[in-house]
């Protein structure tokens, strides 16, 4: 039973939340939910999931909590939180921009807006979810911080404290910032994917070690679960086509 | 006691160029849309509008009646980029002032409590700050001495607010999973204008739903209008889900073009419009 590229990225973003606890986890968009679920069945227990509106649910639906909007923004505040979130740009040090393409007063390509994102990154754990690891979204420079970068954090004191980006996935690979200076690194390339096409795809210069392995491989289990419980209409390879960026 | 209820018109009557506006809901999620569209038809422009923003502001800024706009998004929820505020924004046809989805909880919080500001952790080391060159920034008084953004109070000239029954003093209800942020709409304006679904007599309210629903007291609410359908074409869950199929007119239709075929005189007319164009979808 051989992966596809969708899986692993599946099972790339459930790492995100190994070792979290008894915390909330937010992902947005498909393959992040399908990783947190897959977490809070395997190795996560713990976890909680929300059914992307006002409810803390079990991995059936069965409601176990109640948490709108307003509770949600206290929670992201109290840390209790590991979120997964989208990147329409992001550079070395993990800043990110969802809100416009160009200039702010007047953007070539206005976008979502900041939403949550200064909040979530001064407060509790955020990841990053890209689909398309391009040189259009691993940028020398994003056009307006939304989420803070390491480089940026550092700089402020207390403020800081709380700042942590652990990890970004993408349909290529699996990146961090575990280097003295907190830039980018390559932790892992999906089977299938080559560290000279992440290289190629990013447009900074990443730190590689030397000897990058491939993103694990989905255990029969997990598996069996992304395919016959989480996902059995197959959406996932919508989002990550197989052959992705090969 | 006085009876709050008024028309859709009314309400527009009582506001005015120039002021701040909130609007309650939450992306594409039960908007006033009743009020905006009554807003619409007004003369009413210049306005300051003050929302978690989704079609209302799509639609108030396509019509330019916007002149700045306080938000930390907008979006159609099933469509992710609003494309009327699009356009408006990437021809640079309002001003805005755009803060995290936080900070803008804390504005109203700080309108409601009467305060300046309320410090959040929020928006330091972000470009939030860069857009935004009249945040100031409060250092804690305590030992911590930690840096927070002192986010300005978002006071209201009037809140539009939709739920889902009110009676006629204005105690408003809200029957869905979210209030979103309505109350707090209500508490940070001068006046706050709630339109609903029904309108019911106060006994009735709490015969069906618990008491947790009543999430509008009406010393917070000025005027209260029964609106049914008045949230379309968002969602107003658990009545009614988003019309999606008109939304995608809407996102695809250029706005004078939309707004000469479903704008009409009032509500009612909208509402025949709707119906019209559903008949000719399903011939």
């Amino acid at each position: 039973m051989s992966a596809t590229r969708a899986e692993y990225c599946v099972i790339a973003c459930a790492e995100a939340w190994r070792g979290a606890g008894e915390v909330l986890a937010s992902p947005m968009g498909l393959i992040p939910s399908l990783g947190a679920r897959l977490a809070r069945l395997t190795f996560a227990p713990d976890l909680l999931l929300t059914d992307g509106e006002a409810l803390l649910v079990r991995p059936d639906g069965t409601p176990e909590g109640w948490l709108p909007y307003r509770q949600h923004l206290e929670l992201v505040a109290g840390g209790r939180r590991h979120v997964m979130m989208g990147a329409s740009q992001l550079d070395r040090y993990g800043n990110q921009n969802i809100s416009c393409i160009g200039d702010w007063s007047q953007p070539r390509r206005q976008l979502l807006g900041v939403r949550g994102a200064p909040l979530n990154t001064l407060n509790n754990p955020t990841s990053y979810w890209v689909p398309r690891h391009s040189r259009r979204v691993f940028v020398e420079r994003v056009d307006m911080v939304c989420g803070v970068g390491y480089d940026r954090a550092a700089g402020l004191g207390a403020a800081g404290r709380f700042h942590r980006i652990a990890r970004v996935v993408t349909d290529l690979a699996v990146l961090d910032f575990a280097t003295p200076d907190h830039s980018m690194r390559l932790v892992s390339v999906h089977p299938g994917a080559s560290v000279e096409q992440v290289r190629e795809a990013t447009g900074f210069e990443l730190a590689v070690p030397d000897g990058v392995p491939y993103t694990r491989e989905p255990e029969a289990a997990e598996l069996r679960l992304v395919r016959e419980v989480l996902d059995p209409q197959g959406a996932r390879t919508r989002e990550v086509p197989e052959g992705a960026g090969g | 006691m006085a009876d709050k209820t008024m028309t859709a018109e009314e309400v527009v009557s009582r506001l005015a160029s120039g002021m701040t506006l909130g609007i309650g809901g939450w992306g594409s999620r039960r908007k006033p849309m009743a009020l905006v569209r009554a807003l619409l038809r007004s003369g009413i422009g210049d306005l300051t509008v003050v929302a978690y923003g989704g079609p209302d502001v799509g639609m108030l800024a396509a019509a330019g009646r916007i002149r700045r706009l306080v938000t930390a998004f907008v979006t159609l929820d099933s469509v992710p980029l609003e494309p009327h505020y699009r356009a408006a924004r990437e021809r640079g046809g309002f001003e805005l002032t755009e803060v995290d989805e936080g900070m803008f909880q804390c504005g109203l919080r700080a309108a409601a409590q009467r305060l300046p500001f309320l410090p959040v952790r929020a928006g330091i080391g972000s470009d939030v700050m860069r857009v935004n060159p009249d945040l100031r920034t409060v250092t804690s008084p305590y030992a911590d001495g930690e840096t927070l953004v002192a986010m300005p109070a978002l006071r209201l000239d009037a809140a539009l607010v939709h739920v889902h029954r009110a009676d006629r003093l204005g105690n408003g209800q809200c029957l869905g999973p979210d209030p979103y942020f309505d109350d707090l709409f209500c508490e940070a304006a001068d006046a706050a204008y709630v339109s609903c679904e029904r309108i019911v007599d106060t006994a009735e309210l709490t015969k069906a739903a618990v008491p947790q629903s009543l999430l509008l007291k009406r010393l917070a609410v000025t005027g209260v209008v029964e609106a049914p359908n008045g949230a379309h074409f968002t969602s107003c869950a658990p009545e009614y889900g988003r019309d999606e199929e008109f939304q995608r007119r809407y996102a695809t239709t250029p706005w004078p073009e939309f707004a000469a075929r479903f704008l009409g005189a009032d509500e009612a007319a909208y509402r025949t419009a709707v119906e019209v164009w559903r008949t000719e979808r399903q011939r």
